[in-house]
């Protein structure tokens, strides 16, 4: 037995020694950035290799799933003792931090961005509803449509592709199925997939003019009927789709939404064979939700100054530049993109441009006051599509038992209406 | 030819191609994704596919074994893996011993204790663990993960140990204690060289188990991630032929572990037959 | 003898304090979130839980996954064993691949098998070959539930068999071979020689193997999901998104609370039907 003990001691103090020499030494300059954002092998790669190379300390890029990221973020808080300096992740992944205490606020780097154009709009989300600067924009994206041009042939006659109707948009997919008998239309709902935000920032935008509010009305429920109908002319894989990039590659299907950066590798691999445009409309006009990841530092870093020059690093209007080039997110301060980007980088910015420029853009804002619960809050979208369009259940039923659900987030949260949905006192309620 | 040399033609030709069909059942899935690993963006996506690994490059591959830091970290991994079975096999075969020769009270429920381990998705327990491995200083260490590897692994040490020493006759152990050996040297000298080659196996599930690990190793590390955490967690997200090629790499070292220690796997019916 | 009453104390010493401090330790606090609302005591996870949409669901896939994974793996596992045990030549070549799955984690695992069920994958090629499909076939749609099924079974089964196969070949190795000979003296043929001597010989190795395969079949969820998405709920998947997807760790912890449940009930089952007792040892 004692030989086992010294055995596992032994082993214990190497591996101690080694990894805390290791410690000691680097973190006096060495600056660690925990991403959600550009994961992907290829990205991350860039992000280390170009992006990063010109920041004025040495920054060792992490990446890691949003779960994963909220598990350290929270077990670095509970243990008081921090590995992780500087965060980079979307509004909706910083906002559970501000309950669990895992950002510190960043005022002194506010005025920087300021003055180096970030929007006064997008600022005021990096405060998570606070009075505090919690994080600070880094780069920003929305969601659009992507077709094969082939598909193209199938649009019916007088239909603007940039000027789509929810109704067009089936009649489109209804045509394509007639004529080649393929469920050509194609959306992100498996478990990874960005479906919620197309619920939360455009159909139910579109249709009912309201997130919350108009989630059970008549508008609502007329929506979710067109919306099945809809759904019969939808690739059945969708529900397992978590990017649409590959379905479009392979040619499962021919249209899709989805986030740019989730569209990107298909654009970019073969820009003559897509055309990229907004979002359908409906009644209430065109739905649309721009997208913010932020730069956070994290309470008592180990190196917050090395985090600050970073985040100044990263928010350069050439930083900004090169990322748009290289992965496809656009720039959150006043930069001019060059003219001469890759295929794919172009078509996306005239998806974005297009959506931005619509004559009857609805804009939607990311749920601010959700805070932890933001995840239950998109569950209950997730709920009532799977319940009604997947298993087909009654509409009305489904939307009022969600609608308590919703109602009770709402409560617990006290979140007040975000637009689209009309300001109110107190927390947003269901009507 | 009699009837009887047809008839045990046949049976062999049966058991033959049964034999064959169970390895074209574990091999051909390989081969699949080994052309998928290989075909490049373009493979992925042809219709219909080419069963033939006509349009195979290295380019995939090539770009994985480039990203920056996979040498340390596959260091890291084999290292967490070593440690794994290491502290398995020297918690978890006296624990099977016990099991197998004593009637103790709390048998049963050590038994469940360890079985348990593996009953409650680690994935939930990972913020209490990662809030004492932060305290503790084993946070970030490749002993932090290997310990966290250990408690996955143990049940299959401590459970197929225990029904390996069920199997050796009690009363060759009683034998060597009427010759005058010790407990502990008619262990030694008696049912640790029957059990050994089994034990080997418990090692090596132990080191496949730690191996192919993701959250443990991606949650309780930053900077000295395994080979598993530092790949499969941007694995999800990449494009489908970048995914293949990194499914097939990270497949490709546990195959090569089992064919390097099989002779320990197969020792077993060195002994049978003797 | 007093020593031996203590000894087996001692030999699970070191596993057992190992194990506290690894597994039961975090698995109060975390029971304690479950039963936990915002720092108040209460109920309120159980009854998310039990008002969630996909519970009843993933109890029900994940029941069936088990009850069809199970047997087929302890069948195939033990026709392979015995056929290892038949071979003369060629034994070690094919027992390594046999075992190959066993270093194949279930992320790779399953996308090996969605890459030969998908629309466009290599069953659909080899079915468009022999003339018997038009163009690719969807097999893992929530319209096609059954192939989704068997698509999620046979994955399972090509990943999780070789496990089963080792225990039962440790086993089967340690039985002396006398025991058979003898019994084909007094004329019994292979299947009375299996049926009576191997089968009863095996228990133990049965019994772990069952064990350790059900407890992992419950837990399973990351194959399934690269193969069906949200198209077949399974009660680990359901504990995974509640906590990483729903943001909500209570829950997630009730749900695995019921998995452990479920698998602390199938052990003891095994234990009680597949006890040997000591004097049947060999």
């Amino acid at each position: 037995m004692t030989g086992l003990k010294r055995l596992l001691a032994a082993t214990a103090f190497t591996a101690a020694a080694v990894s805390g020499a290791a410690t000691q030494g680097a973190l006096a300059q060495e600056t660690i950035f925990l991403s959600t954002q550009l994961r992907p092998i290829e990205e991350a790669t860039k992000v280390r290799q170009i992006i990063l190379r010109g920041a004025p300390g040495p920054v060792t890029f992490v990446v890691e799933e949003p779960s994963p990221f909220q598990t350290r973020m929270d077990a670095e808080t509970a243990a008081g003792k921090r590995t992780i300096s500087m965060v980079g992740a979307l509004h909706g992944e910083l906002s559970p931090l501000v309950g669990s205490k895992g950002l510190d606020p960043v005022d002194d780097l506010a005025a920087r961005a300021r003055e180096r154009g970030v929007p006064e709009a997008m600022l005021a989300l990096g405060k998570l509803g606070t009075d505090r600067q919690m994080y600070i924009p880094w780069m920003q994206a929305t969601y659009i449509m992507a077709a094969r041009k082939e598909a193209l042939q199938y649009l019916p006659a007088g239909a603007d592709i940039n000027a789509l109707s929810y109704a067009q948009l089936k009649d489109w997919a209804k045509a394509i199925q007639d004529r080649t008998g393929k469920r050509a239309l194609g959306f992100p709902a498996g478990q990874k997939g960005l479906m919620p935000r197309f619920f939360q920032g455009y159909l139910y935008p579109s249709y009912t003019g309201g997130v919350v509010s108009t989630f059970k009305n008549a508008d609502a429920e007329a929506m979710w009927a067109a919306f099945k109908d809809l759904w019969t002319h939808v690739n059945p894989n969708s529900a397992s789709y978590d990017f649409m990039q590959e379905p479009l590659m392979a040619g499962e299907v021919m249209i899709a939404f989805d986030h740019v950066a989730r569209l990107k590798d298909a654009l970019v691999a073969a820009p003559n064979d897509y055309v990229t445009f907004p979002a359908p409309s409906a009644g209430k006009g065109r739905g649309f939700m721009p997208v913010v990841a932020g730069l956070g530092i994290a309470p008592g870093a180990p190196n917050r100054a090395g985090a600050a020059a970073a985040i100044d690093h990263l928010l350069k209007p050439e930083t900004q530049v090169t990322m748009a080039r290289e992965l496809g997110f656009f720039p959150v301060v006043k930069a001019d993109l060059p003219t001469d980007l890759p295929g794919g980088i172009t078509l996306l910015v005239e998806g974005v441009a297009k959506t931005q420029g619509a004559k009857d853009a609805l804009v939607s804002l990311l749920p601010v006051g959700l805070g932890a619960k933001s995840g239950e809050f998109s569950k209950v979208y997730m709920d009532t599509f799977q319940a009604i369009v997947l298993r087909g259940a009654p509409i009305r039923a489904t939307l009022d038992a969600q609608a308590a659900t919703l109602q009770t987030i709402m409560n617990e949260t006290k979140a007040p209406c975000w637009a689209p949905d009309k300001p109110s006192d107190g927390a947003c309620k269901v009507n | 030819m009699s009837e009887a040399t047809v008839s045990i033609r046949l049976r062999r030709v049966m058991f033959w191609s049964g034999v064959a069909m169970l390895c074209a059942w574990v091999l051909v899935p390989i081969y699949l994704i080994a052309l998928g690993a290989f075909g490049g963006r373009a493979g992925v996506f042809r219709w219909p596919k080419n069963l033939l690994p006509w349009d195979s490059g290295l380019a995939a591959m090539q770009a994985f074994l480039a990203v920056e830091g996979v040498w340390t970290a596959a260091v890291n991994g084999a290292l967490v893996a070593c440690l794994t079975m290491l502290f398995s096999l020297l918690l978890g075969a006296p624990a099977g011993y016990a099991l197998a020769r004593y009637r103790f009270a709390g048998q049963d429920a050590f038994r469940m204790l360890v079985v348990l381990t593996r009953a409650f998705p680690l994935a939930i327990l990972a913020l209490p663990l990662t809030v004492t491995f932060i305290r503790t200083g084993l946070y970030d260490t490749p002993l932090g993960v290997a310990l966290v590897h250990t408690a996955l692994a143990l049940p299959f040490t401590a459970l197929v140990s225990s029904s390996l020493f069920m199997g050796i006759p009690r009363e060759l152990e009683e034998a060597a204690w009427i010759f005058g050996c010790t407990g502990l040297q008619a262990f030694r000298k008696i049912v640790l060289p029957l059990a050994l080659p089994g034990l080997a196996a418990a090692a090596i599930f132990s080191f496949v188990i730690s191996w192919n690990e993701v959250f443990a190793a991606s949650v309780l590390t930053v900077r000295n991630r395994t080979l598993t955490a530092y790949l499969l967690t941007v694995l999800a997200e990449s494009p489908l032929h970048f995914r293949f090629a990194g499914g097939f790499l990270l497949i490709l070292p546990s195959v090569i572990f089992i064919f390097a220690v099989r002779k320990y796997l197969f020792a077993m019916w060195g002994i049978a037959n003797r | 003898m007093t020593n031996n009453r203590l000894l087996p104390y001692l030999l699970i010493a070191p596993a057992t304090v190992f194990l506290v401090l690894l597994f039961v330790v975090p698995l109060v606090q975390t029971i304690a979130l479950a039963f936990m609302d915002n720092g108040v005591a209460s109920l309120t996870n159980f009854r998310k839980m039990a008002g969630d949409l996909n519970f009843g669901l993933s109890i029900g896939n994940t029941f069936l996954l088990v009850l069809a994974v199970i047997p087929l793996q302890i069948c195939m596992a033990l026709v392979m064993a015995m056929m290892i045990q038949k071979m003369d030549k060629g034994r070690d070549l094919v027992l390594w691949i046999w075992i190959i799955p066993l270093g194949i984690s279930d992320l790779a695992a399953g996308l090996v098998w969605l890459a030969i069920l998908q629309d466009r994958g290599y069953v659909n090629t080899v079915l468009n070959m022999l003339g018997l499909v038009d163009g690719p076939v969807n097999w893992l749609s929530y319209e096609a539930p059954v192939s989704l099924f068997v698509g999620v079974v046979l994955a399972e089964v090509w990943r999780a068999t070789a496990i089963v196969l080792v225990i039962l070949v440790a086993g089967l190795q340690l039985i002396p071979k006398e025991y058979g000979e003898a019994a084909e003296i007094f004329g019994a043929g292979p299947w009375t020689r299996f049926r009576k001597i191997t089968l009863p010989l095996l228990k133990p190795s049965i019994q772990s193997a069952l064990i350790l395969r059900t407890v992992l079949a419950f837990e399973v969820f990351a194959v399934v999901y690269a193969l069906s998405g949200r198209n077949f709920p399974v009660l680990v998947g359901e504990a995974y998104a509640w906590q990483h997807v729903n943001q909500n760790n209570g829950v997630a912890a009730v749900y695995a609370i019921l998995v452990m449940a479920i698998s602390l009930a199938a052990t003891v089952i095994y234990i009680r039907a597949l006890r040997t007792p000591p004097e049947m040892q060999p």
